[in-house]
């Protein structure tokens, strides 16, 4: 333990303001926590590593870690991270986002940029609702649930993150939750190493919003939750239909990855600007 | 191809063209956009040409928004970048404008003007994204928002934007009309050397010792390229020097005061006119965009009928050229503002007006140009 505490910290930015602004119970700082522990065993150099948040409470995580940090608009974070990969393809790019922030206001984004295969981890945090805001539903919110503007429970269908990522085309795909936190850690260093989009979602805990609202005594019991829900994949796929409406698959949902658009686009370039140079000297 | 291009020194090209000349003539090695008439040649220019350019990048991205959410990230990560659109794109990116003037990314929007609102008249020009291009995102802030009344122009005008860019850490907007983008006449390319191109300042303090948004003299920082070694975080919240979020009232005084001040300060760098014909003139017009020419025009049938006329071609609209203005003002009893909507410009003229002059509008808004002859009349009417 102590020697997670100590890794932390060479991560943290000793200069910003603490206290966070994470709430007691929010699985937000364990999300970042594994993506820390698996930046680190990755070796991956602080310069070279750029984290590029949305808004929300996922898009105030950022600014506590020492790597190159972008808080973008909300819903935006692809948008700015797509600039940054193909501008410069050497830096590992990671998209932080928040459920809202990636379906609702970025679908639009999150659904292109994995059309495109650009290079970037893209990472949801998803904790089924709007909780910067005080708790409204988001398109993650489950069918039935309580929110301060579905006061009748949620009657809309909400969005499968790992579904939506398999139909735009991720090349890699996984699921975990803040109460599996080395599984996420083993997840997130997967992700950082293939190319083209990937992306993991992670299911996290808003106690303060979602659990009050949706008979969750206290966070302890979210987390005990997420922890008889979630099913590993390959034993998911076997249980009966009813067993699988009453839980949901973590682990990897496909690991295919193919070249990120920004290698195929510099080696596009390379082949027609020696083309060029090649007539130039004939 | 593009070597055959580049030894070309005069073409024949539209307005649109001349953007992309005048980009690549910059040092623009990133272009992300969206399809949008009429200024989709902007970024077909780019598409065909940025592969031949050493690590030049073009991206079509799925919206306006995201085209400028693609070159703020390319700007931080240390390219040159632009984005160009038209009305309804342009409405789009007003998210990102407001987010970019407050990282301080330096980059150029370009706005090809066309029939609004809404989806308007998409083949037509208009100027009715004028006060948008200054007041358009949300929130007080300062801009530098320019034109171009031809193709010469546009290229020479794209050059400036980009210097303004990166000398004033800033989204700088050119404004055209769909008449400027699509006319086609003749275009001299100059060479690279004859044009002044200025980059952004990076940072000279070792990395541990980088305050990212130090105010200093210029109120202007430094800023390194992502990935440089220099790490910091930037954001779209108000921040302090260290660019950490704030809500503290002195340091959110001191950022928002130094984002104007940097660019007010240097208001004589900035605001670029052309006078002609005005020392003398006892009747004086001011113009933008494809106008201008028109209004020369005017200007020269109204002296040959014995009114001594004068034109203020404005080519910086924003920060709005006071000093140039105030001189016509001064010294011209009349003045005609004629523009393609229902007085956008000449709100500002007539806000700095001051009792001094009697200032006349001519305002079309049926995605027609405005002719000499509709100049003309109030130049010789006293």
């Amino acid at each position: 333990m102590a020697a997670i505490t100590e890794l932390i910290h060479d991560y943290l930015r000793h200069n910003k303001k603490f206290p966070h602004v994470l709430c007691a119970g929010c699985g937000h700082g364990i999300v970042l926590g594994a993506l820390i522990r698996s930046i680190h065993s990755l070796g991956l150099s602080k310069d070279d590593v750029v984290l590029v948040a949305g808004i929300g409470c996922s898009g105030r995580v950022a600014v506590y870690v020492d790597f190159n940090t972008v808080h973008t608009c909300h819903g935006r974070a692809l948008t700015v991270a797509t600039g940054i990969k193909m501008a410069n393809p050497k830096l590992k790019v990671i998209a932080l986002m928040g459920d809202g922030d990636a379906l609702a206001i970025g679908g639009n984004h999150f659904i292109h940029a994995a059309r495109r295969n650009i290079g970037i981890t893209a990472l949801v945090l998803n904790n089924s609702i709007y909780g910067m805001t005080g708790g409204q539903a988001s398109p993650a919110s489950p069918t039935g649930s309580m929110s301060t503007t579905t006061p009748l429970g949620q009657l809309e269908r909400s969005f499968d993150v790992v579904d939506l990522g398999l139909a735009c085309g991720a090349g890699y795909v996984a699921r975990a939750t803040a109460m599996h936190a080395l599984l996420l850690g083993k997840l997130l260093e997967e992700a950082l190493t293939r190319p083209g989009f990937c992306l993991v979602e992670v299911r996290t805990p808003c106690p303060t919003q979602y659990g009050r609202k949706n008979g969750f005594k206290t966070a302890v019991e979210m987390y005990r939750w997420y922890k008889e829900r979630a099913v590993k994949r390959e034993r998911w796929d076997s249980l009966p239909e009813d067993q699988r409406a009453q839980s949901f698959p973590i682990g990897v949902f496909r690991d295919a990855p193919q070249p990120g658009l920004e290698e195929r686009y510099y080696a596009a370039c390379s082949r027609v600007q020696e083309k060029t140079s090649c007539q130039q000297s004939q | 191809m593009a070597s055959k291009k580049r030894s070309r020194k005069e073409l024949f090209a539209q307005g649109n063209d001349a953007v992309v000349e005048g980009a690549l003539l910059s040092g623009c090695t990133f272009y992300a956009g969206y399809p949008i008439t009429p200024s989709t040649e902007i970024a077909e220019g780019m598409a065909a040409r940025l592969p031949y350019v050493p690590d030049g990048v073009f991206i079509q991205m799925e919206d306006e928004i995201a085209s400028l959410g693609a070159a703020i990230g390319a700007s931080l990560a240390g390219r040159k970048a632009m984005t160009a659109t038209s009305g309804p794109g342009f409405s789009l990116m007003q998210e990102h404008i407001g987010y970019a003037c407050m990282v301080e990314a330096p980059l150029v929007i370009v706005n090809v003007m066309r029939g609004g609102p809404s989806t308007g008249l998409p083949t037509s020009p208009a100027q009715g994204d004028v006060q948008q291009a200054r007041w358009g995102t949300h929130g007080d802030h300062s801009i530098i928002v320019l034109s171009a009344s031809n193709v010469q122009e546009c290229l020479e005008m794209t050059v400036t934007a980009f210097n303004f860019a990166e000398k004033y850490r800033t989204p700088v907007i050119l404004l055209l009309d769909e008449v400027t983008a699509h006319t086609r006449e003749r275009l001299v390319i100059p060479e690279a050397g004859e044009v002044e191109i200025l980059s952004r300042v990076a940072p000279s303090m070792p990395p541990e010792w980088y305050v990212p948004y130090e105010d200093g003299l210029r109120g202007v920082p430094p800023m390194p390229a992502m990935g440089s070694g220099y790490r910091y975080h930037v954001t779209g919240l108000t921040h302090d020097r260290n660019g950490f979020p704030t809500s503290r009232p002195d340091e959110v005084q001191a950022l928002i005061s130094r984002q104007f001040r940097k660019i007010d300060q240097f208001f004589y760098d900035i605001q670029l006119t052309e006078s002609y014909l005005c020392d003398d003139a006892e009747v004086a017009v001011v113009a933008y965009g494809c106008v201008a020419r028109s209004a020369r025009l005017a200007v020269d049938l109204a002296r040959e009928q014995g009114v001594r006329a004068g034109l203020l071609h404005l080519k910086t609209l924003f920060p709005f050229p006071r000093p140039a203005v105030e001189a016509v003002l001064r010294t011209c009893p009349r003045v005609v503002v004629p523009e393609m909507n229902m007085g956008q410009i000449s709100r500002e003229v007539k806000r700095v007006n001051n009792g001094l002059a009697a200032v006349r509008t001519v305002n079309r808004i049926d995605g027609q140009i405005i002719t000499p002859q509709e100049i003309l009349k109030p130049l010789l009417r006293g």
